[in-house]
This record gives C-alpha cells, structure tokens and sequence, in this order.
C-alpha cells in the first residue's frame, strides 16, 4: 500500500507537530508514507473567495503531485473535501486521473476507519476532551452525524477515541454549531466570526473541556487565536496529536 | 452598506446579539426534535425535492393548466413581469373597485415588490394583519425574517411601539396584554376594509386553486369580510397535484417553527357568491433563474425559513444587515442573482458550515450554491480588485514550489522577530482578537524530511 501525505499549506508552515503526529499515528499503524515534495496547497482559498481562475492551476498540481498512490491521507477535512467535492469545476466527469486521485483523498479518521478498519486503540489520555465537529468533516465528507439531518452516521473520530484509558468526553449545548472560521470568512467577516468562535469556546468552557479537539486545524487556528488572546485554560489539540500521546508514538 | 458592516453594528451590541442568536436556535432546536419526530423526514425531503425539480423542469406548461383551472373556478388571473407591473396591476383592481382600506397577510412577494409603500403612496391605507409584520409595519422598519417578521424586536420594545401607537399603557410587556390589545386594533381593521391582499403558499395546476398557511388566521379573516381577495404568488409557487400538498405542508411547518401543522392552511378555490377573486402570477427575475442550471434549484424554495434560524451568521447578525427581502442563506443568492451590483457582499456573508443544505425541507443545496455565487461574482468582475489581485498574488505564489517555501520560511521569521504591535495592525483582520499561530522554526516538509533521513539512517 503506497500512502502519501497530503499536508496542507497552513499545516505544513504553522502546525507542523499535526503533520508529525499524523506521521507517528500511521507508522504505529504499520502504514508506508512518501511525502510527495512538490505540493503546496488544493487552492482551497482561491476557490472560496470565488477565484476559480486562481484555483485551477493548484487544482491540476494537486493532481499531477498525488497521481500513482494508493491513497492521499490528510490531517484536514476542509481541505479534503474540497478536493474531493469542489473539484468538479476543474475537471471533466471523463478525466480519469482527476477521478483516480480524488477518490483516493482520505481524511485521516476516515483512512484510519474506512481503509486500516482500525477498531479500539490502546492507550492512555486521562483528560476531558471537548470535540469540535468540524462543519466540512461534519456535513461535506459525514464523518459524524448532524442534528440537522435523521440519518445516524457513526462518529469516526469519537469512536477512536473513545476506548483511550482516562478519556472523558465534553458534553456540549450545541454539537455541531459552525466556529466560525470559514477560510476567508474569518477575515472578511472578523465580527460574526470572532463571535461564533467566542461562543463556541464558551460552550467548551460550560462543559469542562480541558483539551479541544478537532479533525481539522483550521477551525482549532482560529479556536486557539481566541483561546489565546482571552487566556482560557484550555489546550488545543488536533486529533492526530492527541492519538499519538496517547499510544505513546 | 455591505454585510460585513452592518453585521459589525448588530454584534458590537453583544447581549442583544446574543439574545437573536438564542432564540432562534431555540426554534433550531424545536424544528430539530419534530423532524426526529418523523421517521420517513429524510424520504419526505427527497420527495419534495423531487416534486419541485420536476415542476420547475415542466413549469410553462403547469402555469397553463393553473391559469385555465383557476379561470374555470370564477379566478381572475393576471401576469406581471416584475414588480412594477405587479404593483400596477393590484392597484388597477383596488381602483377599479373603489378600495380606500387594504387588509394583507403577511407575503414575501409583496414585501419584494414593495407593495406596501406603493399603494401607501397611492393614497391606500394598508395594515398587515400578521402581529409580527403589523409590528415592524408600525415601526416603519422591514421585516427581519421571513417566517418571523419581528423576531428582532423584544418584548420591552412592542410595549413600547404599541403604546404609541395602539395607546396600550406605558412600560407594558406582557405578551397576553400586547397580543390582546393588537387583536383589538386589527379586529377593526378587518372590519373596516375593503379588500385583502393575500400571498400564496402554493398554488395547485391540477386544480387551480391555492392554500395560504398562517398561525394567526389573519388571511382567513382578511379575506371573508370584504368582497375583493388578490393573491399574488411568485411562479415558482406551483405544485402539479392536490396530493403533493400533503407532502409539503407535512415540512413546512415543522422546518419553519417546530409545530407539526401551521394552525390554518386555508385552501381557496375560486371566489365567494357576490365577491371577486383576483390572481397575480409574478415572474421578478425567476424565468431568468430558472434558465441558470447552476441555481435554478434555488427556486424550489419554499419559505419556511429553517435556513435562516439555522444559519450562525444569520443568528449573529440579524435579518437586516442582508437589506434583503429574503434574508439568510437563500436571500444570499436569489438578491445577489437579481441585483449583484448592490448584494456583492452577501454571499461571502457564509461560513460555508453546510446547516443549510443539510436543514433544508427542499433540499436546495444552498451552501454549494453560495459558493458558486462567488465564482458567479467573480465572472461579472464584481469581487473588488484586492480580493482578485491578492488571490492571484497567493495562487501564483502556491504554484511554485520554491516560491511557496521560500515565502512561508519568510514569513515564519518575520512572525518571530517582528514587535507586536507590527504584526497586530488595524490591517489585520485576523489579529484584531485572535492570536496568530506560533511560528515554528521549521515547517513540516523539513522535520519530515529529517525524520526520514533519521529511521533510514537506523535500518
Ligand atoms: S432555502 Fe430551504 S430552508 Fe431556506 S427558506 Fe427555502 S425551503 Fe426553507
């Protein structure tokens, strides 16, 4: 099984230790890893303010990088998602690689769930853990039920965690409530942003979470931003870290 | 104004903003528990989706069944390109029948053709009938949501509203008394009036007739006392047969408010002995959406308002900063299809969190379509020019490798060195309260390329 990472841009300059971990959580998984050097972002940025133009050359990049592997594994819902939905404008329904590599994009829950069908971890976190569900992982790639919709989905990366000794889990007013980060939202729209982070935080807080949670970086940069400016006593955490404390890789 | 400025005005006023967003989760959550209510939920979606899809695939050809169906019941049936010619044609019936008092029932459609300020002009008195549009009537304000018009307002305020102009006692708030007093105002009003003005929930091809839903039973009465009723509908408003009701009405009510059935969905099928019925059918740009493949699905639309309650920014910001008709995720696309120029701000007005798509009774695919809004901006070249410049800045950038990590290294040291007040500037948005990401020394395709070299070094 050939694995490459598929490091977003962000997390590749600001969030390393999420890469490495992912990093660790695989090898303790026994998986074989490349990181094909010469990827830089999905252009998920372009695309979300509209610039289709400005997204496309990335898009094909994308392609040309990850083509020949098993599998793409990326510590990001957002970024995968738009990989795999967001797409369509680029390439054409027949164009097979496109297709070939698009599918083949996993989030690193779902590749840990859907393809290693990893069942109870071992290992030890004796901490109250508050999940964020991440609205693209949520509602884009279902990687957890949404109180909007009836039809129950398992939870991938609860369920994960779940058997983790010592782990306690946050329960919140509002599950699935958006944070607010949006990509270009948070800036062009700072107020209603900081104000949705701000509450999400304070749910985490009501709860008694110690460590935040979250299957994608982006949302917990902009929890942490806040957290940090307003000095609350929480730690943010993306899953891949918190897996690989756990397990002690 | 653009969204972000008047959203900005209605956070900067925290409690109140946090009371909007509270109360209209709570009507989330309501909405949320009657649709776990209903085991088939997810399968009456597909089917109302269905339902609308194919309609809209047909709509000439139901318009034509409706409009000779409603003809054969005694219905008068007119139609209006926009909302001029559909303001027109209502006032040439008033005039005709010599109207003076004009009773409505709350209808999006007038409020977007700007009925009201219309006949007012023309020297009508018109009240709206619906306690929360008769309040931001009074107020002289629009309103803020489709489903709850007066949402914004708090009980303090209509005491206060209605004691100017309903002379209800100073400082009063309690709802029993407030709701009382204004049943006795409109009471008269209905009773003085010479005609009602009704909207349409939805309208039948199969049998030319049409049901108008409201828990107030104000379009009932409105419409049983004088000897004229117009109702004016939007084309999109059409279901092929009377069974498809059954379905709709099913989601509207438990998506709108969380109550299994709206308290009066009140079927006409053509006009009273002695009285005169009046049908309006209004295009105002929807044959022009209905040619977009890319939003045509945006008029299955069936104004229940579960968007807008579910929408964090929506909560957060409050119905009139998207100085729209139809406020929230599907007012951001059909106000910007219509008037771009003005609205180029409301479809960035979206976190993309999807609880729209998801809440959806229709299954419009709002999120996906607010996205390609932006590209739909972006074609028209209305993105603004340091949006567009900085984006092809950033993606030439990304397209070279050495560009990417030469910049980024850059940028990691500079966040290291530079003094704080450097990097936390009026310029930047992000850092006005939030912290920027540490800057770690090396970026991860350097730490994984030594740890690399390091297990190759030990096997
Ligand atoms: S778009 Fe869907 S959720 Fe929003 S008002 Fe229309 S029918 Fe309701």
């Amino acid at each position: 099984m050939k694995v490459a990472l598929f490091i977003p841009c962000y997390v590749d300059q600001f969030y390393p230790q999420v890469g490495m971990a992912t990093v660790r959580v695989l090898e303790h998984f026994g998986v074989e890893h490349e990181f094909p050097e010469g990827q830089t972002c999905c252009g998920q940025p372009m695309a979300n303010s509209g610039c289709m133009p400005e997204a496309k050359p990335l898009a094909e990049k994308y392609i040309d990088v990850f083509d020949g592997y098993d599998h793409i594994v990326a510590p990001s819902g957002s970024c995968v998602s738009m990989v795999r939905h967001h797409y369509d404008a680029f390439f054409d329904s027949s164009d097979e690689k496109a297709n070939r590599v698009r599918e083949r994009t996993l989030e690193l829950t779902e590749f840990l769930c859907k393809v290693l069908k990893v069942g109870d971890i071992e290992g030890n976190f004796p901490h109250q853990v508050g999940i964020h569900q991440s609205c693209h992982g949520l509602r884009e790639l279902r990687l957890s039920s949404s109180s909007e919709v009836m039809t129950k989905r398992p939870d991938m990366l609860r369920g994960l965690l779940d058997n983790l000794n010592g782990i306690t889990f946050s329960k919140l007013q509002r599950n699935d409530e958006c944070c607010g980060f949006g990509g270009t939202f948070a800036v062009a729209e700072e107020a209603v942003s900081c104000m949705m982070g701000e509450d999400r935080i304070r749910d985490h807080l009501d709860s008694g979470t110690k460590v935040l949670t979250a299957g994608d970086m982006s949302c917990l940069m902009h929890l942490e931003g806040i957290i940090r400016r307003q000095k609350h006593d929480i730690r943010v955490m993306h899953f891949s870290e918190i897996l690989a404390e756990a397990i002690g890789a | 104004m653009s969204h972000p400025t008047l959203a900005k005005g209605f956070v900067n006023n925290k409690p109140r903003a946090q009371w909007h967003d509270k109360a209209l989760w709570f009507v989330r959550e309501k909405r949320d528990r009657m649709a776990h209510g209903v085991p088939e939920w997810e399968e009456l979606r597909q089917q109302a989706s269905a339902i609308k899809i194919h309609t809209m695939s047909q709509l000439p050809n139901y318009l034509e069944q409706f409009e000779k169906n409603a003809k054969a019941l005694g219905v008068h049936v007119h139609w209006a390109i926009d909302g001029d010619e559909h303001n027109r044609i209502v006032h040439e019936i008033l005039q005709q029948h010599n109207v003076k008092r004009v009773v409505k029932s709350k209808s999006m459609l007038t409020e977007e053709c700007h009925l009201n300020p219309f006949l007012e002009k023309n020297g009508y008195e018109v009240v709206d009938t619906d306690l929360g549009e008769r309040i931001v009537q009074l107020r002289n304000e629009p309103p803020s949501h489709i489903v709850l018009p007066a949402i914004h307002i708090k009980k303090e305020e209509v005491g206060e509203c209605f004691h100017e102009h309903l002379g209800t006692e100073k400082g009063a708030s309690d709802p029993n008394y407030l709701t009382e007093a204004a049943r006795n105002h409109l009471r008269e009003r209905f009773c003085s009036a010479d005609a009602g003005i009704t909207g349409v929930n939805f309208a039948l091809a199969e049998t030319g007739g049409f049901v108008v839903c409201t828990n107030e039973g104000n379009a009932d009465l409105g419409v049983s006392l004088p000897k004229l009723h117009i109702a004016c509908m939007g084309i999109e408003k059409l279901l092929p047969r009377a069974s498809d009701l059954a379905v709709f009405l099913r989601l509207l009510a438990r998506s709108a408010t969380g109550q299994p059935i709206t308290t009066y969905s009140s079927h006409f099928h053509g006009p009273r002995e002695g009285s005169e019925m009046h049908i309006v059918l209004v295009d105002n740009g929807r044959s022009g959406i209905l040619q977009s493949p890319e939003f045509r699905r945006s008029l299955n639309c069936i104004r229940c308002g579960a968007c807008m309650n579910t929408c964090p920014v929506y909560r957060r910001s409050g119905g009139h900063s998207y100085e729209s008709a139809v406020p929230g995720p599907i007012g951001s696309i059909l106000t910007p299809l219509k008037t771009p120029e003005s609205h180029s701000s409301l479809p960035f007005a979206c976190s993309l969190c999807g609880s729209c798509t998801d809440v959806c009774p229709v299954k419009i695919d709002l999120h996906h379509q607010l996205l390609a809004m932006r590209g739909f901006l972006d074609r028209k070249k209305l993105l603004g020019m340091s949006k567009k410049l900085s984006m092809k800045f950033v993606s030439g950038l990304l397209s070279h490798k050495w560009m990417y990590t030469t910049a980024g290294s850059a940028a990691r040291t500079a966040l290291r060195w530079l003094p704080r007040f450097a990097v936390y500037n009026p310029l930047n948005g992000w850092g006005k309260q939030r912290e920027l990401p540490e800057p770690p020394k090396s970026s991860f395709r350097d730490q994984y390329a030594a740890h690399k070299k390091q297990s190759g070094d030990k096997s």
